[in-house]
């Protein structure tokens, strides 16, 4: 495989390519509402009107506007066909000559659209995941290409360092640094891992990604092996995954045909292979440390940094692990530049970040814009607003590690120390948008009964401490909690961040602490009077006796 | 190997490079408290008694799995940090059924000691009253999961000084137990050797000897160390 | 009864402090004003719950007394089989183990229902000090007694602590 080779499919790829494209998602969503029927039957209908050598039927990733899958796109007219079935396939392809198919259609000029900009999810929607062609034909693996023969190890890190990219797993650590770490690490073996383990409650960006555009991925872990020194990775993606975990072994099943993964990559001396791990669905697994353990066939249970993976990580080799999208970011800024990606964003957070927009909002699906976009921009503008015209009441961000940010700080622009700062976390993505309807000490209630089941076991804060956190939560929304039971409630929330072993536990009383933050109100409306309480005597309303002695 | 100077509570204390906070302040007579250490199996960090703090580093960091440094500063008996301890054996104590009153370990139990220690003489939190049972199906020893704290000092004697591996966790959050081979009652193991190291290495009196009665149940530490000793310097030395 | 292991203590004790409300004293209710007051057992029933509401409006010191009283001890083992229990525990005390006339206690207003849970004294009213055991060490009683006479607030620490 040289350069050639890359041209030579790209320049045939696109003299085959057809007058028309029907783009048809064929992501989790849109598959779960029979977008595979869709596409059969748009064949059909293609062959039928005979129109075989003018229009291409071709699946595609996600388009975005999940709530209104299946998708079908037409190109070059622009018509973006919503909920579509089975059945209106001869209607769409009539449609192509002029004249208006009954067909409902979103207006791809609209917000939703207008505002996104795609680094990470450029291809998803436009070219086929299951075709590495597709993905060649859009400058795919070009930028591999340009690092295994023109740059240094060291230029790669440093390129990345000049990015600003920072960890989209949500902890957002300078992806450059990490890299040199590992880069720096004595080691003969290292390891490439990327992190699939997505596991936040309404989160589906690093699905969207593997499903949609497998190669990005497979392409940024290869120049990050060929940073660190590494000649082995794994993707450790979870089993509840299936379509996402098809995709990556036909990618990789691909790459190593074509021989952009393999020994002599670029006939470079570069070796690089991929393996899968599947998790079995536990949220623990996406930590570092547990991940690893459970790539070593090992219990998924947390160890206590140092020593950080970079120095001694799988199989105590020095280990870079990052996340789906971040690997995703990464051929992009080694075809564009350094400088082209710093230019994205905000002073400290660079670049574009996805979000998984959910709950009480007209548009969910995926968005990708930039960073420092105001919280506004996304629910309201983009997202359209909580339905039925109610009014929003707070977005959830950082899933069960995260807070919920009240309606009064919806112009907070979305970047890792502006939601820092109010409590809540960038997170991998998950957004949750609340209407005035919901309560938000349930909100709380529930992340925490998913932290607790998540709990891995291993220390005591973070496994009895979240089970006593959840029944005090319970409680109150029982009405059956005293102020004291809310004190023991904030005691308790102080002390699982401090003392638990890992990010589970010591992020597991945030969306707590943040609703008490904002919504303390709504817990004290739910507080009974603590009559046999501290100077109590039974009754209510009698003032407290002093306490004897 | 390079020395290493650093203060714990206050004192100037030279350390060997490598050293644990835990085994460097218990060397200058400074008590920490501790759950899951266990001398001579490898730490894991988990019971969280034993966090410091280290001045400049904003987390508490666990002194049995903190490798000491140059100059470090430690506090290990701050009001902050009582308060957690305390705080994490009402956890503890709250979550399975610790009735001291009848159990085998009552008055030789480090919990038990450790709640004195640190004060405890009330649990502010529900106790949970989960149904868990006894597995007496082997032929020497018990395992009452109502007094285990998961400390998982059984499952690491069992791996790394037995080496049978007969021992693991399964279950996750506060579902967890110990269970034996595949989750087999005790007595089918195949794996165990019944060598009764997780005996002597428990804390509680989640693991006995059988035809122990309330209050009966000693442990004999002094196999473990004679173990200790035999591998790590090659002395056979029996303890009189 | 370990508060009769006192012994000579009790001679100087009685002195000090009237006892107005005991198993052995005949006194028919709970009286009011009262100072201290030594709480044992754990709440199984409406009328340990009664009883406790009583007490707490007419005590100004309430002192968790021995492990039922402080951790619900032996009394909660029932609380292993989940809520709903008292049914299974009533069958098993008076219809499966009886040896004749096996009949299930009921008569409303005269025999107290058990609970659904049983409960540690401090999980139903504001507790002002523990005094754990099974049963507290006389010495362990003498040293918390000797506090509150003195005008010490009571704390007892390390080897005055014991559970079991």
């Amino acid at each position: 495989m040289i350069l050639n080779d890359l041209v030579q499919i790209k320049t045939k790829e696109l003299a085959a390519r057809k007058k028309v494209t029907l783009r048809c998602c064929m992501a989790a969503g849109c598959m779960s509402s029979d977008a595979k029927g869709v596409k059969e039957q748009l064949e059909n209908a293609v062959a039928q009107a005979g129109l075989e050598n003018d229009v291409e039927v071709r699946g595609v990733g996600c388009m975005k506007l999940c709530c209104e899958g299946p998708l079908v796109q037409a190109d070059p007219q622009n018509s973006l066909y919503i909920k579509v079935t089975p059945e209106n396939a001869p209607a769409i392809i009539a449609a192509l000559h002029g004249g208006t198919a009954n067909i409902p259609q979103a207006d791809p000029d609209a917000a939703f659209f207008k505002n996104q900009l795609g680094i990470v999810l450029a291809n998803s929607g436009v070219i086929d995941p299951e075709r590495i062609e597709s993905y060649i034909t859009v400058g795919g693996y070009e930028a591999l290409h340009e690092v295994l023969r023109e740059m240094t190890p060291r230029d790669v890190v440093e390129t990345m360092v000049g990015s600003g990219l920072r960890g989209r797993g949500g902890a957002g650590f300078p992806t450059g640094l990490k890299w040199g770490t590992v880069a720096k690490s004595p080691g003969a073996k290292k390891y490439i891992i990327c992190n699939a383990d997505e596991g936040d409650p309404g989160a589906f960006m690093d699905r969207s990604v593997l499903e949609s555009d497998p190669h990005s991925v497979l392409e940024g872990m290869a120049i990050a092996a060929y940073a660190v020194g590494a000649d082995q990775g794994f993707i450790y993606v979870r089993a509840e995954y299936p379509l996402a975990i098809s995709r990556l072994q036909l990618a990789i099943k691909q790459a190593k045909q074509l021989g952009v993964l393999g020994s002599g990559i670029f006939e470079s001396p570069f070796n690089f292979t991929v393996d899968l791990r599947i998790g079995a669905g536990a949220f623990v697994c996406g930590e570092e440390t547990a991940l690893m353990a459970s790539v070593e066939g090992k219990r998924g249970t947390p160890r206590p940094r140092p020593p950080f993976p970079a120095e001694s990580g799988l199989y105590g080799c020095p280990t870079l692990i990052n996340n789906v999208e971040t690997f995703a970011n990464v051929p992009p800024i080694y075809r564009n530049g350094a400088e082209w990606f710093a230019g994205i964003g905000t002073e400290k957070s660079k670049g574009t970040k996805v979000f998984a927009l959910a709950g009480n909002i007209k548009n969910t699906g995926l968005i990708e814009v930039p960073m420092g976009t105001p919280l506004r921009t996304i629910v309201q503008e983009m997202g359209g607003g909580a339905p039925g015209g109610a009014e929003i009441k707070a977005v959830q961000t950082g899933g069960p590690s995260g807070g919920c940010i009240p309606a009064q700080h919806l112009d907070t622009p979305v970047d890792y120390e502006s939601l820092g700062k109010l409590g809540s976390i960038m997170g991998s993505g998950g957004m949750i948008v609340m209407d005035d309807s919901t309560n938000m000490v349930d909100v709380a209630r529930f992340f925490m009964e998913f932290c607790m089941d998540e709990s891995c076991g291993k220390c005591i804060p973070c496994r009895a401490g979240t089970v006593q956190m959840h029944n005090l939560l319970e409680k109150i929304l029982k009405r059956k909690a005293t102020r004291r039971d809310l004190e023991k409630l904030e005691e308790l929330c102080d002390m699982v961040k401090n003392t638990s072993l890992c990010g589970l536990g010591q992020t597991a009383p945030n969306p707590t602490m943040s609703t008490l933050r904002f919504f303390r109100n709504e817990y004290e409306a739910l507080l009974q009077p603590d009559k046999y309480g501290p100077g109590g005597n039974g009754d209510t309303n009698r003032q407290p006796a002093a306490e004897a002695k | 190997m390079a020395a290493k100077t650093l203060t714990i509570d206050g004192k100037s204390i030279t350390a060997e490079e490598g050293a644990t906070v835990l085994q460097v302040a218990e060397e200058a007579g400074i008590k920490i408290p501790t759950l899951c250490h266990l001398e001579g199996i490898y730490d894991v960090g988990a019971c969280r008694l034993c966090l410091v703090e280290v001045v400049g580093v904003p987390k508490l960091l666990p002194a049995c799995a903190t490798k000491v440094a140059e100059g470090m500063e430690i506090n290990t008996d701050s009001e902050r940090l009582r308060k957690y301890r305390r705080m994490t054996l009402e956890l503890l104590f709250a979550e399975r059924n610790h009735v001291c009153a009848v159990c085998v370990s009552n008055g030789h139990c480090e919990l038990q000691t450790m709640a004195y220690s640190l004060g405890m003489d009330h649990v502010r939190y529900e106790y949970l009253f989960p149904k868990w049972g006894v597995d007496t199906t082997q032929r020497l020893f018990g395992m009452d999961h109502n007094r285990c704290i998961l400390c998982t000092r059984c499952v690491r004697v069992c791996w790394h000084i037995e080496g049978a591996g007969t021992k693991n966790v399964s279950g996750r959050g506060t579902k967890s137990h110990i269970i034996t081979d595949l989750n087999m009652p005790w007595g089918e193991s195949v794996s165990c050797t019944q060598c009764g190291k997780c005996v002597q290495a428990c804390p509680t009196g989640a693991l006995f000897h059988k035809g122990s009665t309330a209050g009966e149940m000693e442990r004999d530490r002094g196999k473990l160390e004679f173990l200790v000793t035999a591998r790590e310097k090659h002395q056979w030395v029996v303890a009189v | 009864m370990s508060f009769l292991d006192l012994d000579e203590f009790l001679i100087d004790l009685v002195d000090l402090v009237d006892i107005v409300y005991s198993p052995v004293v005949d006194m028919k209710d709970y009286p009011g004003s009262v100072d201290v007051c030594l709480i044992e057992g754990a709440i199984c029933n409406e009328d340990n719950l009664e009883l406790l509401h009583k007490i707490r409006q007419r005590t100004k010191v309430l002192v968790s007394f021995g492990d039922c009283a402080v951790t619900a001890n032996v009394p909660a083992i029932r609380n292993q089989l989940g809520l709903g229990n008292t049914e299974s525990v009533l069958q098993r005390a008076y219809i499966e183990n009886a040896q004749d006339n096996p009949c299930l206690p009921k008569a409303d207003g005269i025999v107290p229902q058990l609970l659904e849970r049983v409960m540690p004294v401090h999980e139903v009213v504001h507790v002002e000090h523990f005094l754990p055991g099974c049963p507290p060490p006389a010495a362990h009683i003498k040293a918390l007694v000797s506090q509150m006479l003195s005008g010490v607030k009571p704390n007892l620490e390390g080897k005055q602590i014991k559970f079991g």
